[in-house]
């Protein structure tokens, strides 16, 4: 083992060089989605966060570059690796956590469930036109009265002939209102099963969600299904019962595991340059005492956080990530980025509560991102049950 | 249409510069291909997608990367395949370190004419870490054909003719150059596309032939360094302005301003 080494660059934005660790495709990758969110997330985001829209013209340019669906083979897909996944999440939550919604739905909540569990031709019908961003899916599983519990829903199907009909509601659904298709999961005599609902199906309709604080930039709506008729070949044929959502789930969890680090180095590199600049008492604030402890704290949490999303990744990509794995790594990171949000935001001051600055807006957003896809109460109790062998919940 | 872009391997011009001794460090820095140079791919891209849709002769041909430059330098061809280049040549040689930009012509050179027929070699205007602006004409010398330095629009490529504007500091020149022909490309040519993933991993697989200076029956004497950098000082800080206080004349006194500055 060397006792000298040799003289080394110190890179505030990656202080323990995890980049090293990364391939140089993976790297190229993530520079890609790194750029296309600096020209073209960036310079329009406060304005959508504020008008509360997703600017659904841009899924085409998401899809271009390769990010719907990019962790799947096949249909127009990319087939990244898990890693690579990650980083794009990264990159776009550290843009919006709007964008990484979209991207997190469409590739992990709609398309993958088809490509797992669907027909030939459900894949060859709706694949290919998801993977370029031409179609929208949403995810519908929450319901008004089953969220933590999505086992007690009350949505049905029942067969009527060669039929399905479908009646009850969902709430909270990302891209619902602007998407093409929806996958609804329903209990049915044999269990819990998936529905590829196409938009303009008699009796389905949506209704957006206003008046959202948090999570701005994205469409959340509830689906409503007033016997609503599909065809045989509507259902997905692969799963029965609840490992069939909870499956679309995990992959979704991985990619926000990601992704919550990438708002913190957004609100970690605002504060860093801010507390560089501004002065008080005739001293850059970054020169206090107090406010190097914030940001030192915020740099050991977002380096050891993405240390933890690589390990993840790597474990994913070889086959060996439980779900409580995952749950360790969502819990883990969606807690600490909301922490680094908010102390970020203290370094900012009064400037810090405007959408000038991301800082608010990343602290806001990560709300939502701590109660979707599992709860931080869920994670823990998933964890919980994993250490002690006792179940907190059934 | 056979088409070379040069590509170069720089510092990312994002991060400061760290200087090892007189000349910039290159090795442990980031390193990134040289933004300039996306220009230059997009251009050969652009040329021979408009000659595969029938735009023109037909579309047989290739767009080939040719860089020199240190083994990291390989980023930088596999990020212009990425973009959909079909092949790359990297000159990578320990004697190369340091090279000033008339032995980086002569090795380009080199490894053009090594890579086979060509009609066009593509190469930014200038670097964004040297910035010496001389590599596309030294090119051109070395390799016997014309250069067309700063074009800012290619209008049209066939019939072994490419038409071009050239930028000039009122308005542009129209040129029409015989090919073989080297080209400089400005920023302002096109709007350089994102790499897409399935450019990114398919660009693991196209061939990039590594060359070292013996390969190219190029010794140590051919490239020895001819120019030194005899003192080096940091850019003076930008100044205040001149501030222009309104007594009435203001917006005239700030358009002359502009004038000169040839903005308007
Ligand atoms: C912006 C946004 C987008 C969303 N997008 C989608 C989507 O696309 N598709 C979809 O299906 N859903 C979506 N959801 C819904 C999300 O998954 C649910 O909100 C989440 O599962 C929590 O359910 P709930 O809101 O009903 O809270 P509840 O389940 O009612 O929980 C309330 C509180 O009780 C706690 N709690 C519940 N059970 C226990 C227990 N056993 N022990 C301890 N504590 C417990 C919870 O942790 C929480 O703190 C979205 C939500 C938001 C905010």
């Amino acid at each position: 083992m060397s006792t000298n080494p040799k003289k080394v660059t110190l890179r505030p934005k990656d202080f323990l060089d995890i980049d090293a660790l990364l391939s140089p495709e993976e790297r190229m990758l993530r520079d890609a989605v790194r750029q296309f969110v600096t020209e073209r997330v960036n310079p329009g985001i406060e304005k959508w966060f504020e008008a509360g829209e997703f600017p659904r013209e841009m899924a085409t340019e998401i899809g271009a570059i390769g990010l719907l669906g990019m962790h799947l083979e096949g249909y127009g897909c990319a087939g990244t690796n898990a890693v690579s996944y990650g980083l794009a999440c990264l990159e776009l939550e550290a843009g919006d956590s709007g964008f990484r919604s979209f991207v997190s739905v469409q590739g992990s909540l709609a398309m993958f469930p088809i490509w797992k569990y669907g027909s030939e031709e459900q894949k060859e019908q709706w694949l290919p036109g998801m993977a370029k961003g031409e179609l929208i899916g949403c995810f519908g599983l929450t319901e008004p009265d089953a969220g933590s519990d999505p086992g007690a829903m009350r949505t049905h199907a029942k067969r009527d002939g060669d039929d399905w009909v479908l009646n009850g509601t969902k709430m909270w659904i990302t891209n619902g209102g602007i998407a093409d298709l929806a996958i609804v999961w329903a209990k049915s005599a044999e269990g819990v099963k998936g529905f590829i609902v196409p938009r303009g199906t008699p009796g389905f309709t949506t209704r957006d969600i206003h008046r959202k604080l948090s999570l701005r930039a994205s469409v959340t709506s509830e689906l409503i299904m007033e016997d609503c008729r599909l065809p045989a070949d509507a259902v997905l044929p692969g799963v029965t019962g609840m490992k069939g959502p909870l499956s679309c789930l995990s992959e979704a969890r991985y990619g926000i595991i990601w992704g919550a680090m990438g708002a913190a180095r957004s609100c970690y590199e605002t504060a860093l340059e801010y507390s560089k600049t501004r002065k008080q008492f005739d001293t850059p604030i970054g020169g206090f005492q107090l406010t190097q402890q914030k940001l030192v704290n915020m740099m050991v949490e977002i380096n050891k956080g993405i240390l933890l999303s690589l390990h993840l990744g790597r474990m994913k990509d070889e086959g060996n990530a439980a779900p409580e794995h995952i749950s360790f790594g969502k819990l883990n990171n969606v807690r600490e980025a909301i922490k680094i949000a908010r102390e970020a935001r203290t370094i900012l001051g009064a400037n810090g509560i405007t959408l000038e600055y991301p800082v608010i807006r990343h602290a806001n957003n990560l709300e939502s991102v701590l109660t979707y896809e599992g709860t931080s109460e869920i994670h823990t109790l998933i964890l919980g049950k994993a250490i002690t062998g006792l179940e907190a919940f059934s | 249409m056979n088409i070379v872009v040069c590509v170069k391997h720089i510092p990312d011009p994002n991060l400061p510069a760290e200087m090892d001794g007189k000349t910039l460090k290159r090795e442990g820095v980031q390193g990134v291909m040289d933004p300039g140079d996306e220009f230059g791919v997009e251009a050969g891209l652009q040329i021979k997608e408009r000659l595969a849709t029938g735009d023109g002769e037909s579309g047989e041909g290739e767009v080939t990367l040719v860089s020199m430059g240190p083994a990291a330098a390989m980023e930088a061809v596999r990020r212009g395949l990425s973009m959909g280049a079909d092949k790359g040549v990297l000159v990578s040689d320990d004697v190369l370190k340091g090279s000033d930009a008339l032995a980086t012509a002569k090795v380009l050179s080199a490894a053009i004419q090594k890579n086979g027929a060509f009609d066009l070699v593509i190469a930014g205007v200038e670097s964004t870490d040297g910035y010496t602006g001389t590599l596309p004409g030294t090119l051109a010398e070395f390799l016997g054909v014309p250069h067309v330095s700063t074009v800012k629009e290619i209008v049209s490529a066939d019939g072994g003719t490419l038409k071009v504007n050239r930028q000039t500091a009122d308005g542009y020149h129209v040129v029409e150059v015989g090919l073989p022909a080297v080209i400089s490309v400005t920023a302002g040519v096109n709007e350089p596309r994102y790499a897409s993933f399935k450019g990114i991993m398919a660009a693991k697989k196209k061939p990039v032939e590594q060359l070292s200076l013996s390969d190219l029956d190029l010794s140590g004497d051919d490239v020895a360094v001819k120019q030194e950098v005899t003192e080096l000082s940091k850019a003076e800080e930008r100044e205040g302005g001149e501030i222009i206080e309104d007594d009435g004349s203001a917006a005239a006194k700030i358009a002359d301003f502009l004038k000169e500055a040839k903005v308007i």
